[in-house]
């Protein structure tokens, strides 16, 4: 690890002014950061502790029914907060599927938002990558990428953002909050991570010392409360990464689907919202057929970037499979094995 | 520019002054404060071997700056047991035979301790094992330790009640 200077700001505006200078970044709890830097893969020369700014820590329910969650709300206490998980049951499922208790207790939603990508030979200093070295070349292309992207992906970069987290984040329409030099914006969640482009080292819409301060979500979001799941293949039945994910969230209507929300993950850069497979289930049957043709629009312009066509097929049987869960209904409480696709078969354990 | 820390070990009060700020509390407990029971696997939050309680809940040391954790309560394994006498947990693992080489044991047990105290498991079988999903066992000692997290929390359970 290189060595570094270690602040601990009172204040977000002290924040701010001490992450803006170049080779700061923030600390959180530090379990992707402190990772990175015992690899050599990030050498900040400042870490800038978020973890004493204060108001940060906050699970806000508005009498609405949204919702306001601080940056350094922990994951796991987010997603035993209560009434976070009745009203947003898929998010808390993904938190719940996401590494272990120990690291759920630390990881923070801010860390969480911005995670960096699994990919092999972004973490091995003697691969080429664009992500750590801008112009260096990929050797994840015609390298072992079997689990790396098939939507959005570009000649530079074609590694997934492995968070679970933001996956119903984005199916639900979340907003994040963000403090910089010039004062507070939200940008929506679909919004802040950026597709690779020719640019795969800039991996969000933040600018140098710009904090993320919040994460929210809207009352609408709680409206598919009863129907909402995330569903996610591993390599593992526990504590592993999403190979493919889905959140598919339902709002029902005598019988009918009135409204979709589906998200998938670990196949793109950032989050992948399908409003196309949202348009197709408008006003259909919950019945396998609509589950499917909404599978095959979410897949829409999905190619394979290596040796993972077979996630194509994956995912469209994840998309699937996750709407006929949420159809069946929300769980009383999350499953034991949050997310997993060993949990007993969709429609069996329904309530409404 | 140094930094100097509290932190409450075991019950203990510490003062640590920090030269350099790449310390993990890993590394301190075990080369500092020479508690060598906290194991260090892979260093990169992928075994549990290092699990300590850290203000009471269970946490990864080996991903933990000192530097972000002026002021905390540690516990450790060396912490447990009170009074010559063991902690139901590390009872319940030899009863159990819940290890083989014993690497992963302080891990596994401080993970089992947390897990009882945050209470999501109740007695399911399925809840425990994901809920120790994040401690690895190369020996494979991994039907004994549900069976001693399951009893160890009961018997918990049990001594709260007649209390
Ligand atoms: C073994 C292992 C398994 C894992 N498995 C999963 C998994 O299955 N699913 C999953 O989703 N995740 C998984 N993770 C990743 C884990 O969720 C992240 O490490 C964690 O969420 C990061 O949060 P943190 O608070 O530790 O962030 P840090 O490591 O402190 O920071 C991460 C990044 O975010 C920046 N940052 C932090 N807070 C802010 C802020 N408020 N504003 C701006 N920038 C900020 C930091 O500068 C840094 O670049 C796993 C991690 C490990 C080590
Ligand atoms: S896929 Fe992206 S992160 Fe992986 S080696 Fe290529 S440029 Fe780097
Ligand atoms: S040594 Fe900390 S998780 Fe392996
Ligand atoms: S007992 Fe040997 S690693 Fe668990």
């Amino acid at each position: 690890m290189n060595s570094f200077e270690f602040v601990r700001p009172a204040t977000v505006a002290e924040a701010v002014a001490a992450a803006s200078a170049p080779g700061a970044a923030y600390h959180a709890a530090g379990t992707n950061l402190l990772d990175l830097m015992k690899g050599g893969v990030a050498r900040p020369t400042r870490l800038v502790d978020v973890n004493r700014l204060p108001g940060l820590d906050r699970i806000e329910h508005a009498p609405d029914g949204g919702v306001r969650v601080g940056a350094l709300v922990r994951n796991a206490d987010l997603a035993h907060d209560p009434a976070f998980s009745r009203r947003f049951p898929a998010v808390a499922e993904a938190l719940l599927s996401g590494a272990s208790a120990q690291l759920r207790n630390a990881a923070t939603v801010g860390g969480n938002l911005l995670q960096r990508t699994r990919c092999a030979y972004f973490y091995d200093l003697a691969s080429a990558c664009n992500k750590r070295e801008p112009g260096a070349g990929c050797d994840a292309r015609g390298g072992e990428n079997r689990l790396h992207a098939v939507l959005g992906w570009s000649g530079s970069c074609i590694a997934t953002h492995p968070s679970d987290f933001c996956v119903p984040l984005a199916a639900l329409g979340a907003t994040v909050e963000i403090e910089s030099k010039a004062g507070r914006r939200d940008v929506p969640l679909l919004d802040f991570h950026r597709l690779p482009g020719a640019a795969p080292e800039r991996e969000t819409v933040l600018e140098p010392g710009d904090l993320v301060v919040a994460v929210r979500l809207p009352a609408e979001a709680a409206r598919f409360a009863a129907h909402a799941r995330y569903l996610k293949v591993r390599e593992r039945t526990s504590y592993a990464f999403a190979v493919v994910s889905a959140a598919a969230a339902l709002r029902m209507e005598a019988g009918r689907i009135a409204e979709a929300r589906i998200a998938l993950g670990g196949v793109a850069l950032k989050p992948w919202r399908a409003h196309d497979a949202e348009a197709a289930l408008a006003g259909a049957q919950p019945d396998a057929a609509s589950f499917r043709r909404a599978a095959e629009a979410a897949l829409t312009g999905a190619e394979p970037s290596g040796g993972n066509a077979f996630k194509i097929e994956l995912a469209r049987r994840i998309v699937a499979r996750a709407l006929a869960m949420a159809a069946g209904g929300t769980p009383e409480r999350v499953p034991a094995l949050p997310a997993s696709p060993f949990a007993p078969a969709p429609g069996a354990s329904v309530h409404v | 520019m140094g930094l100097s820390i509290a932190l409450t070990v075991n019950g203990a009060p510490h003062r640590v002054e920090l030269e350099d700020p790449r310390v993990t509390l890993l590394d301190l407990l075990r080369e500092r404060l020479h508690l060598t029971g906290t194991k260090k696997g892979c260093d990169r939050g992928q075994c549990g071997a290092c699990t300590v309680l850290l203000d009471g809940r269970r946490t990864n040391a080996c991903l933990a700056l000192v530097a972000a954790h002026d002021g905390a309560d540690v516990l450790t394994i060396e912490g447990l047991a009170s009074g010559g006498e063991l902690h139901p947990v590390q009872a319940a693992f030899i009863a159990h035979d819940a290890l083989q080489c014993g690497f992963c044991t302080p891990g596994q047990i401080m993970s089992a301790v947390g897990l009882i105290a945050e209470g999501h498991a109740g007695n399911d079988p399925e809840r425990v094992r994901e809920g120790m999903s994040g401690n690895l066992c190369r020996c494979g000692a991994y039907a004994g330790i549900t069976e001693a997290v399951l009893d160890a929390q009961g018997r918990l359970a049990r001594g709260s009640e007649a209390a």
